[in-house]
C-alpha cells in the first residue's frame, strides 16, 4: 500500500481517533501514516457491536415480559456472553444459566447479586432493574 | 540501573505490544522503531486456535502470543525485562505507584473494555492490550498513560486502571507489569537480524502443529469453506467478520502486521547489510494488500453488497497462504 492509498474514509467506531498504518511513502520507504479509518473495518466492528446490541435488546424485551431475568440483559449490555460472565464472576456456567430464570434470580442471596454486580461494573440496584 | 529523568515522549504506533516495547527501549537510550521491535522479537506469525473461544468465536491471531515481544527483545538487545503479576489489586497498584515514584516507565497489560478513554464501539473484552505508564498527576492521582495506538498520551483514574489491569477471563492480565532492569545495547545486526528471521520462518513454515503458520491459514480456509452459504447466515457472517476484526482492529492488525514486518525487512536490509531483504519487503507489502482485499471482500458480503460466498473467501485465504509460503521460502534462502 502506498501512503496515498491509506484509507481516510472515516470510521465512526474510532471515535475521532486516528490509527497508525504502515505504508510506502513518496521517498520509497515504508513508514507510519495516520489513517482516519476504513469502511471495511467499520463494517466488521459494527457487525460485532450490533450483534451484541441485538442480543441485549432482545433480552430486555423478554426481561420486561418476565420470561428471563434482568441478569441476561445486563450480561449482553456489558458485552459479555454466558462463558465470559461465568469466568469474570467466578460462578459456574450452569449456575449462571440457572440464574437467568426470573423466579430463581428473584430469590438470589445479596452476596451473589453483589458478585454479579461487581463483575458487570454496575450497582446491585441497577442489576435488579431493566431500564 | 540509574533511571532517566522524566523526559518521556509519546509516539503513535500501530500495535500495542510492539509500540510499548519500542517506547521503553527508546526511553532507556536505544533508538528502536516499532517494526524493529516486532521483527527482532520474531513476533509475526499466524495461529488458528478453534478450542479457545472469544465471545463464542475461535481465537485467530496474526502474531505470536502476548508477551512474545517483551520476552523476545531481551536476547538481541541484551536487556533484562522484569515482569510481575499480582494476586491482589491493592498490591498491584502499590507496586505500580512505587515504580513510578522511582521514575521508571512501566508497561502494563490491560483489558480494553475497562479503559474509559477507548471509544465505546471499540470496547470489547479483549484482555491483552498493552499500555505504558510514565507518571502520575500528583493532584488528581490520575495515571499518565502512553497508549501506543492513540495519537496523544492519555489519562486514567486509578479505579479504572485497576479494573482494567485485573480483568478476568481469557488472557487475564493478573495485573502484569514489566520494566527493564538493565539498559538495552545495540546488537550486532549482522547476527541478530538473521537469527530473528530464521525463527519466524521456522514458525511460519515448519511449526509442528497444523494450526500454526501457513498450515493454520489453510485450516482456516477449510473452516470458511464449510460455512453454510444459504439459510440463516448470521453465524457464518459473524465468523468471517471475526477473522477480519482480528486482522484489522487496534491491538492486533493482520494486513497491518505484514506491512510492519515489511518495514522491518527494509530497515534490517541496511542495518545487516543484506540488500536482498529490500526486495522481499516489497513482496510482503503486496501480501499485506492481499489481506486487505480479503477484508474488503468479506465486509462487502457482510453488508450484502455482494452475495455471501464462502468458497470465494476460502479461495482468497488459500491464495494468501500460498503467497506467504513462497515468501517465507524466499526469506529463508535470503538469510542462508
Amino acid at each position: 500500500m502506498d501512503a496515498n492509498e491509506v484509507p481516510q474514509e472515516g470510521n465512526a467506531t474510532l471515535g475521532g481517533h486516528r490509527k497508525a498504518m504502515y505504508a510506502r511513502g513518496a521517498d520509497g520507504r515504508i513508514g507510519i501514516v495516520p489513517s482516519s479509518g476504513w469502511e471495511a473495518e467499520e463494517i466488521v466492528t459494527l457487525q460485532a457491536v450490533e450483534d451484541l446490541d441485538r442480543l441485549a435488546a432482545d433480552a430486555r424485551k423478554r426481561a420486561r415480559a418476565g420470561s428471563t431475568s434482568p441478569l441476561e440483559y445486563h450480561m449482553y449490555k456489558a458485552r459479555m456472553d454466558l462463558t465470559l460472565l461465568s469466568q469474570i464472576s467466578g460462578i459456574w456456567a450452569w449456575r449462571v444459566r440457572r440464574h437467568l430464570r426470573p423466579d430463581i434470580f428473584a430469590r438470589l442471596r445479596p452476596a451473589l447479586l453483589a458478585r454479579y454486580a461487581e463483575a458487570l461494573g454496575i450497582s446491585v440496584d441497577q442489576l435488579k432493574r431493566v431500564d | 540501573m540509574q533511571d532517566t529523568p522524566n523526559t518521556f515522549s509519546h509516539q503513535h504506533a500501530s500495535h500495542c505490544e510492539s509500540g510499548v516495547m519500542s517506547a521503553i527501549v527508546r526511553h532507556y537510550g536505544l533508538p528502536l522503531s516499532e517494526p524493529m521491535a516486532l521483527g527482532l522479537s520474531s513476533a509475526v506469525s499466524f495461529a488458528y486456535l478453534p478450542f479457545i473461544k472469544l465471545g463464542g468465536l475461535p481465537l485467530v491471531a496474526y502474531r505470536m502470543p502476548p508477551r512474545a515481544i517483551i520476552r523476545g527483545l531481551q536476547k538481541p538487545l541484551g536487556i533484562r525485562m522484569r515482569t510481575e503479576t499480582f494476586r491482589s489489586t491493592a498490591r498491584g497498584e502499590a507496586r505500580l505507584n512505587s515504580l513510578l515514584d522511582e521514575g521508571k516507565v512501566v508497561g502494563l497489560q490491560t483489558s480494553v473494555f475497562w479503559l474509559p478513554y477507548f471509544p465505546g464501539d471499540m470496547r470489547f473484552h479483549f484482555n491483552a492490550h498493552n499500555v505504558l505508564a510514565y507518571g502520575r498527576d500528583s493532584a488528581s492521582g490520575e495515571y499518565l498513560l502512553s497508549d501506543p495506538v492513540f495519537e496523544e498520551p492519555m489519562r486514567c483514574a486509578p479505579a479504572d486502571l485497576a479494573r482494567a489491569r485485573f480483568a478476568r477471563g481469557v488472557l487475564a492480565p493478573k495485573g502484569l507489569l514489566y520494566y527493564p532492569e538493565t539498559r538495552p545495547s545495540e546488537p550486532d545486526w549482522g547476527k541478530a537480524v538473521p537469527a530473528a528471521i530464521r525463527k519466524t520462518v521456522r514458525i511460519m513454515l515448519r511449526a509442528p502443529i497444523p494450526l500454526i503458520g501457513i498450515r493454520g491459514m489453510e485450516r482456516v480456509a477449510r473452516a470458511v469453506e464449510r460455512l453454510p452459504a444459504s439459510g440463516d447466515l448470521q453465524k457464518s457472517k459473524l465468523f468471517v467478520g471475526h477473522l477480519v476484526r482480528m486482522q484489522e482492529e487496534i491491538g492486533t492488525g493482520g494486513g497491518g502486521f505484514r506491512y510492519m514486518y515489511a518495514s522491518f525487512l527494509e530497515e534490517a536490509a541496511s542495518l545487516a547489510a543484506r540488500p536482498a531483504l529490500t526486495e522481499l519487503a516489497g513482496e510482503l507489502v503486496e501480501i499485506g494488500d492481499g489481506w486487505r482485499e480479503f477484508a474488503l471482500a468479506t465486509a462487502r458480503m457482510i453488508r450484502d453488497r455482494d452475495p455471501f460466498d464462502p468458497a470465494r473467501l476460502a479461495a482468497l485465504l488459500r491464495q494468501q497462504a500460498a503467497r506467504e509460503k513462497t515468501f517465507f521460502g524466499s526469506l529463508d534462502r535470503a538469510i542462508q
